[in-house]
């Protein structure tokens, strides 16, 4: 059995996003990036898997500019055997995204393909369903625990108010939450192995894919300034400041 | 010009989010349509013709939608979406599921949790945990929408008196089934749609002290419990109560944050809170940066003397 896994190249998780002056977006530029968190996972659960057998070939993707190379290495670092970039320096959308998955899914025919909930920078939360839907594909989102047998997947999904269990015929897709592992420190030995894994680049127009974006954005600006307030001495100026100034209790 | 608000319910009624994607709906311009699809929901049904502002409901019935599954809400949704301009969901773990499979089958791009309508095809969103708000156009002919529920007020739950009109349900896809859950049974306000919240971080130091110092406050205020990430993570507390970029969005009237230090993940999901009170020991911690009120405190102390005083 084959798994499929995206990755994204973003923002590290500990950056504070900055918007640029001119308002047409946020400054990446002499900005630390990484592996989306949640793709991080995805690539950790699919090693998971096939370290217990149940996988036999571990295959990153990941979609967008040249150095997404280094984030597809960072990935067969954890444990993926080679990598595909689809390398464009377009602006690549959600749905955009999904295609050019659709396409390589047509060719690799995975059993499992498993992507992040949603990247940290876009905060779109829409890939993994839109390629479920492309593929007529049944999905599990937001996954906690994830377990395949006899050409099933059983998904447990953090949902509001709780936990999920759904069971999916494979071919399927699972995107992750924070809570279905925790991803392994990546070593140096595995780091100089990934680097003789095979990277294969691909445009977009070999998958026949159009990404033109949809969406326009107009403008990127800061949000309100929310300033700081006061600090209270003791619990009971807290309560009289609560009651009488805030009017919230 | 029309749209189509899918209803997020329990089958019997309304879940509160779906009040605020009709707001978001009827700033769209058209008239505003609702779905209710699901299995013996007539309640749910009858709930929505009465939300003010409602023009028409749709209800669809079936075992096969008890579930929800993203399959089949999908399926449903696209067997209706012909005549609609606008197709709203409201962002949760629900609407985020169906949402994105409904406008890739429509070839269209979706629109994220949006916070404002600027007009019929221009939507306001968070992006980079909220550290940006982008102004997107869409060049499609029909939105998908999810809509982040703090950005709209609730529509008026009453008064209204849209006709219900049953439309056949799809056939179940098949490929998936519903195996079980796991709910959290609270007699607590839904956090998200709580007046007041209290929660608690790392600081709190497993999850019998979390229960035990927060509890007894959040009685007091008739207030919903919530969660840092940190403390999730550590098992202080079930992960439906996280709050922050990848977990729930709240604004409620007064946020209590006890024992939080304030990472940029947190604060994405409840700094367009009302009133934030910090209660933290360590005074570097970013909470204070965006607290109303501050007090340099040591939790354990502090909330139940809060408690106490109220």
């Amino acid at each position: 059995m084959k798994a499929l896994v995206a990755v994204k190249r973003v923002i590290d998780a500990n950056v504070k996003a900055q918007v640029k002056s001119d308002a047409t977006g946020v400054n990446l530029v002499n900005v630390k990036m990484s592996v989306n968190p949640f793709d991080e996972i995805a690539v950790e659960e699919a090693t998971r898997l096939k370290e217990a057998g149940v996988l036999s070939e571990v295959v990153a993707v990941s979609c967008g500019v040249s150095q997404c190379q280094e984030t597809l290495r960072t990935a067969m670092a954890i444990g993926a055997d080679r990598a595909i970039l689809v390398e464009s320096s377009e602006e690549l959308q959600p749905l955009a995204v999904a295609k050019l998955l659709k396409a390589l899914v047509d060719k690799e025919k995975p059993d499992l393909v498993i992507l992040g909930k949603q990247s940290i920078d876009d905060d779109n939360n829409q890939t993994g369903q839109m390629l479920a839907a492309l593929l007529d594909a049944p999905q599990a989102t937001f996954a906690s625990k994830v377990e395949v047998a006899g050409g099933f997947a059983i998904v447990t999904r953090e949902v509001d108010g709780g936990l999920e269990t759904l069971k999916l015929r494979l071919p399927a897709v699972i995107t992750t939450d924070l809570r279905l592992n925790e991803p392994r420190y990546v070593t140096l030995p595995n780091i100089m192995k990934a680097k003789k894994k095979p990277l294969e680049t691909l445009k977009p127009a070999d998958l026949g894919i159009d990404v033109a974006p949809r969406l326009k954005t107009l403008k990127v600006t800061e949000p309100a300034k929310r300033g700081a307030g006061v600090k209270v001495p003791d619990v009971a100026t807290l309560v009289a400041k609560l009651k009488n100034e805030a009017k919230v209790i | 010009m029309t749209a189509l608000v899918i209803a997020e319910h329990d089958h019997g009624s309304l879940k509160a989010a779906t009040l605020n994607a009709v707001t978001a709906a009827l700033a769209c311009g058209g008239e505003v349509h609702v779905l209710v699809a699901g299995h013996n929901a007539a309640a749910a049904a009858q709930a929505a013709s009465q939300v003010a502002g409602v023009a028409k409901v749709l209800h669809a019935d079936a075992p096969q939608l008890a579930e929800q599954l993203a399959e089949n809400v999908a399926a449903q949704v696209l067997a209706l979406a012909g005549p609609y301009t606008h197709l709203l969901f409201p962002a949760t773990a629900h609407g985020k599921n169906v949402a994105p499979r409904v406008a890739a089958r429509l070839d269209v791009a979706q629109i994220s949790e949006i916070t404002k309508v600027i007009g019929p095809d221009t939507f306001e969103r968070p992006i980079y945990a909220g550290n940006a708000i982008a102004t997107v156009q869409s060049a499609d002919a029909v939105r998908v929408l999810t809509v982040r529920g703090t950005g709209f007020d609730a529509a008026v739950a009453s008064g209204g008196s849209a006709a219900i009109e049953s439309v056949g349900a799809v056939a179940d896809a098949g490929t998936s089934s519903f195996v079980g859950r796991e709910v959290t049974r609270s007699d607590r306000p839904e956090l998200t749609a709580a007046r007041i919240v209290v929660s608690g971080g790392r600081a709190l130091g497993c999850s019998e002290k979390f229960a035990e110092v927060l509890t007894p406050l959040a009685d007091k205020l008739g207030a919903a419990l919530g969660a840092s990430r940190a403390a999730v993570d550590a098992g202080y507390a079930p992960n439906d109560l996280q709050v922050g970029q990848t977990g729930k969005i709240v604004a409620p009237d007064l946020y209590v944050a006890a024992g939080i230090s304030g990472a940029i993940q947190h604060l994405a999901g409840m700094k367009d809170s009302k009133v934030i009170v910090a209660i933290n020991k360590d005074p570097e911690a970013p909470i204070f940066s965006i607290a109303d009120y501050g007090l340099e405190a040591d939790l354990f102390d502090a909330v139940p003397q809060l408690a106490a005083a109220l």
